[in-house]
């Protein structure tokens, strides 16, 4: 695909002005890495304070007179629960329970929710979503807003600077606000395991609010490569690798996405299955893997027992800058899922030996209270 | 030293050419975390794996420029990847083969040919 056929986010000139390496990613053409590469952005984000631009992920509104009820038909979060000022992580399910995407929902003022799905699944995520909604609430595509994430232990003092309200919030707040003279919604949250924020703004000024930030010498542009090493040892699953419509949230271990209320309700599509993965009955679960020798697992490696039998798949893998070696999630069996555990992945032919570990990887650093 | 469009070079003393990727493939690749280098005693054809060189992103296979066997691997690159990009077309070698066809060599692109060629990218 030549980048002519890609969508661009309103950021494509500031990137490539940047020296960035753009490539076709969920239909856009997005920056993979800058000059520094991969590993130094990876290293800069953990330690200084790194700018994504994630423009690509869709935002929209569900408003009505009670958006989250409709919803949750749909995804097994309680969002009906879901307080003002707070954002909650969710899957959208099919019959079957599988994961058709997973989002972010929040209630960032009074004006239904906010909720932000991947850039590949979107438009079909938005065509199920206004098909469960018909009739009681809307969906409104925010097209015309860009998305920016700012993370890493540096994050909050550099965003205080320009938005001292940024500050008083903790892990999983979100408001909207007037943040750089422009309407703002602003989480706590991200995809790197670090502290940080995401910032949805208007699509005409998202320009002018990247290079603002980057003014500040603790921050730099990081691309879509050291987004993935970040993720993955934060051990943080992404949709289309650990994640698809096969896949329960209770196999991926993502149990705080089926609310409590919930559980007990059962009100939702794929509940049937869900309950009785939480009874027991689960045919396999994400397992972490520290890749003890060899080449990194990646994924489409096959896992396997002490005996050399094919138990699993590793559905993501590389090298984790941070924690200095191999790392993999996969998914395997409960009765393999043992931390401690050693198993074998299978890269090239080549049995190598594989711990099961705890996740994350790499310790996260949420800031949940202040 | 002679180069491939796929980026390899190959150095030859003798009988034995000695094979690394250039500096345009390593800066391509971009940080180098691991390289799997051939067994001593191995024999490869010209155009087969004989490498594989992976960054944070991916894993990449390093093609044999020049039918041969294997009588040397850069161990040292176990320990030491980054000496890929430090040094592609010096430390960073992956083996040293001995030449079964030196034809192969000189039918490869000389210094010129390859500046030129990675010009037209």
């Amino acid at each position: 695909m030549s980048t002519d056929d890609l969508k661009k986010t309103p950021l494509f000139d500031a990137h490539v002005a940047a020296g960035a390496r753009m490539v076709p990613f969920a239909g856009y053409a997005m920056p993979v890495q800058y000059k520094d590469g991969v590993l130094k952005e990876h290293l800069w984000t953990r330690e200084h304070a790194g700018l994504f631009d994630v423009s690509h992920m869709g935002q929209a509104r569900l408003r009505g007179e009670n958006p989250a009820k409709s919803f949750e038909k749909v995804v097994s979060a309680d969002y009906q629960g879901l307080k003002a000022g707070k954002q909650r992580y969710g899957v959208l399910l099919n019959a079957q329970g599988g994961i058709i995407d997973d989002l972010m929902t929040a209630r960032p003022d009074d004006d239904g929710l906010f909720v932000v799905v991947n850039g590949a699944c979107k438009d079909n995520d938005y065509k199920i979503i206004a098909e469960t909604l018909a009739g009681e609430a809307t969906v409104e595509r925010l097209e015309d807003r860009a998305l920016l994430a700012l993370q890493g232990p540096e994050a909050a003092a550099v965003l205080a600077a320009h938005v001292p309200e940024a500050a008083t919030m903790v892990f999983m707040d979100a408001k909207a606000l007037t943040a750089f003279g422009v309407p703002a919604i602003i989480s706590r949250s991200g995809y790197t395991g670090e502290d940080g924020y995401e910032i949805s703004v208007p699509a005409s000024d998202a320009a002018r609010i990247w290079n603002t930030l980057l003014e500040d010498e603790r921050v730099k542009p990081i691309g879509l490569g050291a987004r993935d090493s970040l993720r993955l040892e934060a051990g943080l699953p992404l949709y289309g690798h650990d994640l698809d419509e096969t896949v329960s949230p209770i196999e991926a271990g993502l149990n705080f996405a089926v609310g409590k209320s919930r559980r007990e309700a059962g009100d939702y599509l794929g509940a049937d299955r869900i309950a009785k993965e939480l009874a027991g009955e689960l045919a396999r679960v994400r397992v972490n893997l520290k890749v003890l020798e060899g080449a990194p697992a990646r994924e489409g490696a096959d896992i396997a027992d002490a005996d050399g039998n094919v138990i699993g798949k590793v559905t993501s893998g590389g090298f984790g800058p941070s924690f200095g070696g191999a790392i993999a999630i996969g998914f395997v069996p409960p009765a393999f899922a043992v931390i401690g555990a050693t198993l074998k992945v299978i890269v090239r032919g080549k049995p190598a030996a594989a711990e099961v570990v705890a996740s994350p990887f790499v310790p996260t650093r949420y800031v949940r209270k202040l | 030293m002679r180069f491939t469009k796929d980026h390899e070079w190959v150095a030859v003393e003798g009988d034995i050419a000695t094979v690394g990727i250039t500096a345009y493939a390593a800066e391509q690749l971009g940080d180098v975390v691991f390289v799997e280098v051939p067994e001593v005693g191995k024999t490869v054809a010209q155009g087969e794996g004989l490498a594989v060189v992976e960054s944070v992103k991916a894993a990449s296979d390093v093609y044999a420029p020049v039918s041969g066997e294997v009588v040397e691997a850069n161990a040292e690159l176990g320990d030491a990847p980054e000496t890929v990009n430090a040094a592609p077309e010096a430390g960073g070698w992956f083996a040293k083969l001995k030449l079964s066809n030196p034809a192969e060599v000189d039918a490869l692109m000389d210094r010129d040919a390859y500046e030129a060629f990675l010009a037209t990218l």
